[in-house]
């Protein structure tokens, strides 16, 4: 080697300088590692070592009008498992299935869950009883990404009483969480899948609160408690309703296992809804932590369809019901006073055109005021009337009566009742064809047959609107402002009347067996015709009482129950259970 | 019989760089997952003790003994390594390699690296006894074999990481006896040409420059245009011998440009080291607080990542003393080269410098991606005897030569 000094210094000046060159290179490498990036290497790092739990927030609870409890939270316990795969979440829960009963499909499912959300603990029970924590706890050790959390439970203490109204909860499903609506929300979480629980989920919902658990590299947790602060749940504000709770627990029970219809109660001043019930009803505590599958199954497949709330889903023709609303668009229009007779006396039918047309009493009711063809809710009087008011202003009366709209009553899926649009004869003409239709529909329409049919809600808000000046209120569950609309131009003296004719119903009508002693109720049965089954009407009534300054009104409507009367039976007995008044024995007049 | 004048500042950093590195080790144990580094440190200090004392032994032979038993050291070596072939044993994810000397179920060591400070020593003794520095390809012919057969027998086991570093010792130890750098670009030239070869407009960037440097240079006809060839050639030949890597080797070069192909296994290791480092900030998360080291986010913790480690818990900050202290430790390698008293010595002196330089800037670069993973040790700091035993006989040998050269103080006071 040439080993002349200079040479050697020239060498090793090369050599040092590009040793130097090599170690600032490094140390700047790292420069940018640990400095220029560091928020990003560390936000990592912590999303390595960290595990939110979510810490699950207790739902509102939810108050009747007396500050009875509908809806609570109790002490329940979830079990979820932190995993790192899908094979070793399957894996452990197999292991796991040794201790508790755990099937296959429940495995599969939770494997679904965790690839949806592989950084939070995968809910393998979200109610576990008390045995089956405890058991879990003492083999903690075996399982180390298991986690135990104590979760507020949703709890009716009323169960099926109040479940047509507060509905339930359940986990939010997959198709939900691609909804606006659940926008924020994560797999696991409970949300209102029906009723008040849905209609007021953003209210009911609170602030879900998180900690942190530890775990190293294999998901395993490996340390419970103190790995960053947690972020408290935060529990939502109580929810007030109008509901009676004891008025709700005697409808359900009059109701009781056979009887299958709705009802509902309102305050007509305010609007705010007293009772709600749809029979039969469903146990709203079953949903709790999943609702088992044959149950879930058996109650879809009920043909008594416990889970269609017949208050305010189902449509049914509103029959005699509706009379009232003929009369009041007379009434309106000025054509008829209350004590106006028809040209011709019911003789038990009506000949019009080359039909001829049945009154409910083949006896005949001879010549009638208005008055009096509400109390006999003659057929005939009101063909005559519905003919003198005449299609366009029937329908169009009918509509601004709300025929055709939702009440809005705060709860989800409510039906739109079906009624003729504003032009009624281009409405026969798509429905029928033009020739296919007469003025005959006009007759069915004002007895509250032919091409009618409104929710038991609906009709309760017509109702109010008779108790009371005319304005219909908007029904309320949970306590708000009262809104009013009205619906009826008419003089007190008419409404008066109006009244005093459905009291008339009650005292010597068709109801007679619904009279309460003390209290004069008033109301209107129905026995509505409908297609499903020509044998069975459904049987309709609605009312309220006191007559002269109303507190209440009820609407009652029973699926293929026969006749109004029975429905007034059921009606006459939940406002007498509102009211306080001592029961009194039903003279069961003409049926 | 001369006294050694030791070398304090060479002694004391690499004593700094052991007690260092002992403490990492011991930090890499301390997890919240069971490991098997747990006890490491307690050997690891036993290694230390052991590897003084070979240092001390060793600064008290002379250079010109070290120059006499190059040769059988080396013909040693070369036996050994062409032994591990048949007997050789795995370790770690590289488990179908033979780097491991085993008898009856131990393992002794890695031979490895007591072939590194061989081919120091030998290849010292051969560009040492020559009056003039190869200037032609024929003249390398010698320092070729003499790094060659180890290194083939090295990369048969196979064992990349070391091969690298033999490479880096015959390249700097010819530029230290006086090869002129264009000559050396020309040798590493078909080198660069195989790893160039998988993009075609690259490669032809490199060939017309290669082309220009040998019209500038003017080497032997036959030579440039066997150089030429030779780089035609690697071209060709990239992809075969990309076929014929160990699957493990080919995914770990895959892995290194672009960990993300592989996030959960191979470029995990890389990932999670980059994360561990650059979460650590200026000062780090503190000693014996990393949470990747402690939550085993971390791979090897204790070996080939321990310098992660100390970019976790010690930040920018450690990782900059620690680099200081190798920076000076390597400078001062090159001092002793300068200063030795005969270009043997000045030889070793330099070749040790470079296979701590390579181990160093592999390793180290290896931890931020910028190196593909070889399983380099990091000197002093990883975990494992027959490394530690290797890189403080380095400490002996230069602190021999150091004694013995022109700026160390030469004591002319007999014991």
């Amino acid at each position: 080697m040439s080993f002349h000094p200079n040479e050697i210094a020239r060498r090793a000046r090369i050599a040092s300088w590009a040793l130097v060159g090599i170690f600032v290179l490094l140390i700047s490498a790292f420069f940018k590692t640990q400095v220029v990036n560091y928020a990003k290497y560390s936000q990592q790092s912590e999303t390595n070592r960290l595990r939110e739990v979510p810490l699950p927030a207790p739902r509102g609870i939810i108050y009747d009008r007396n500050n009875q409890v509908i809806a609570e939270n109790v002490p329940g316990y979830t079990v979820s498992i932190l995993a790192s795969s899908s094979d070793s979440l399957r894996a452990a829960l197999t292991r796991l299935s040794a201790i508790i009963p755990l099937p296959a499909e429940q495995i599969d499912l939770a494997v679904r869950r965790y690839l949806r959300a592989r950084n939070r603990p995968t809910a393998i029970l979200s109610d576990a009883s008390f045995d089956v924590v405890s058991v879990l706890e003492e083999r903690r050790i075996d399982f180390p990404g298991l986690i135990i959390q104590s979760a507020p439970k949703r709890y009716y203490p009323d169960g099926a009483a109040v479940a047509s109204f507060v509905g339930y909860v359940g986990e939010v499903t997959e198709s939900e969480l691609t909804m606006p609506r659940y926008q924020g929300y994560k797999t696991g979480q409970q949300v209102g899948k029906n009723g008040l629980e849905r209609e007021y989920e953003s209210r009911l919902r609170g602030r879900e609160g998180v900690r942190f658990v530890e775990v190293d590299a294999l998901g395993r947790v490996v340390r419970e408690a103190g790995a960053r602060d947690e972020v408290p749940a935060q529990a939502a504000d109580p929810l007030y309703t109008n509901i009676d709770l004891p008025l709700q627990r005697f409808t359900a029970q009059i109701f009781g296992d056979s009887l299958q219809g709705g009802a509902i109660a309102i305050d007509p001043k305010t609007g705010g809804v007293l009772a709600l019930y749809s029979a039969p009803s469903y146990n709203p505590n079953s949903f709790i932590g999943g609702i088992p599958p044959e149950l879930w199954k058996s109650l879809n497949s009920d043909p008594r369809r416990p889970l269609f709330n017949k208050v305010t889903q189902g449509r049914y023709p509103p029959g005699s019901t509706w009379k009232l609303a003929t009369a009041a668009i007379a009434l309106e229009r000025g054509l008829v006073t209350l004590d106006d007779h028809m040209p011709t006396p019911c003789t038990g039918g009506y000949q019009f055109g080359n039909r001829y047309f049945r009154c409910w009493d083949p006896k005949g009711h001879g010549s009638l005021t208005l008055a009096g063809a509400i109390e006999k809710s003659c057929d005939v009087y009101f063909y005559q009337l519905g003919l003198k008011i005449g299609l366009s202003s029937l329908v169009g009366g009918g509509i601004k009566l709300g025929a055709r709209d939702k009440t809005g009553i705060d709860l989800p899926d409510e039906s739109r009742p079906t009624f003729p649009y504003a032009d009624a004869v281009n409405y026969y003409n798509r429905k029928y064809g033009p020739r296919g239709w007469s003025q005959a529909v006009l007759l069915n329409l004002s007895i509250g047959q032919g091409e009618n049919s409104q929710t038991v809600v609906n009709m309760a808000r017509f109702y109010t609107a008779l108790a009371t000046d005319g304005s219909a209120a908007k029904p309320e569950i949970v306590k708000d402002k009262p809104q009013r609309a009205q619906i009826l131009q008419l003089a007190p003296d008419q409404l008066a009347g109006l009244r005093a004719a459905l009291a008339g119903v009650i005292t010597h009508g068709t109801a007679g067996s619904a009279a309460i002693q003390g209290v004069v109720l008033a109301g209107k049965t129905g026995t509505a015709q409908n297609a499903q089954d020509p044998l069975h009407h459904h049987a309709w009534f609605v009312g309220f009482a006191p007559a002269g300054d109303p507190k209440i009104v009820v609407a009652v409507m029973l699926e293929f129950g026969g006749h109004g009367t029975r429905a007034a039976r059921i009606a006459s007995k939940i406002i007498e259970s509102y009211l306080k008044v001592a029961p009194t024995t039903f003279i069961n007049t003409e049926g | 019989m001369r006294r050694v004048v030791v070398d304090y500042p060479l002694v004391i950093c690499a004593l700094l760089l052991s007690v260092y590195g002992v403490a990492m080790v011991y930090s890499a144990g301390q997890t919240d997952v069971p490991t098997v580094a747990t006890h490491a440190w307690t050997a690891q200090i036993r290694w230390v003790i052991l590897s003084i004392g070979l240092a001390y032994g060793v600064s008290r032979a002379s250079v010109r003994f070290f120059e006499w038993s190059a040769l059988p050291i080396y013909i040693v070596t070369c036996l050994l390594l062409l032994g591990l072939l048949k007997f050789g044993g795995g370790a770690g994810d590289a488990a179908s390699s033979k780097s491991w000397l085993v008898i009856a179920g131990h393992r002794l060591g890695q031979p490895a690296e007591l072939a590194k400070v061989a081919v120091i020593l030998m290849l010292a003794r051969e560009l040492g006894a020559r009056r003039e520095a190869p200037r032609s390809l024929l003249e390398l012919w010698k320092p070729a074999v003499v790094v060659g057969i180890p290194w083939i027998l090295i990369m048969l086991q196979p064992d990349l990481g070391s091969g690298m570093v033999f490479i880096g010792i015959f390249f700097a130890m010819l530029f230290w006896s006086g090869v002129p750098l264009p000559l050396l670009i020309l040798i590493a030239s078909p080198a660069v040409s195989l790893v160039l070869a998988f993009n075609t407009s690259l490669w032809g960037a490199w060939f017309l420059a290669l082309l220009a440097l040998v019209l500038w240079y003017r080497p032997y006809m036959w030579e440039g245009v066997t150089l030429m060839l030779a780089n035609v050639f690697m071209g060709v030949l990239a992809p075969i011998l990309w076929e014929r890597l160990a699957p493990y080797q080919r995914h770990r070069l895959q892995v290194f440009l672009d960990p993300s192909i592989d996030p959960r296994n191979s470029g995990w290791h890389v990932i999670q080291s980059q994360v561990a480092i650059g979460s650590g900030g200026w000062i780090g998360k503190g000693f014996l607080n990393g949470t990747q080291k402690r939550l085993a986010f971390l791979p090897e913790q204790h070996t080939d990542f321990i310098f992660a480690v100390v970019g976790e818990e010690l930040g920018l900050l450690g990782v900059t003393i620690a680099l200081s202290l190798f920076l000076f430790l390597v400078l001062r390698a090159v001092r002793t080269a300068s200063n030795a008293n005969d270009s043997f010595g000045s030889l070793v002196a330099f070749g040790l410098a470079a296979s701590w330089l390579v181990h160093v800037s592999v390793n180290v670069g290896m931890t931020l991606n910028l190196m593909p993973i070889t399983g380099i040790p990091l000197p002093f700091f990883s975990y494992g005897g027959s490394f530690m035993l290797a890189c403080w006989l380095s400490i002996g040998i230069m602190m021999r030569i150091s004694s013995e050269g022109r700026g160390g103080r030469v004591g002319e006071l007999a014991i």
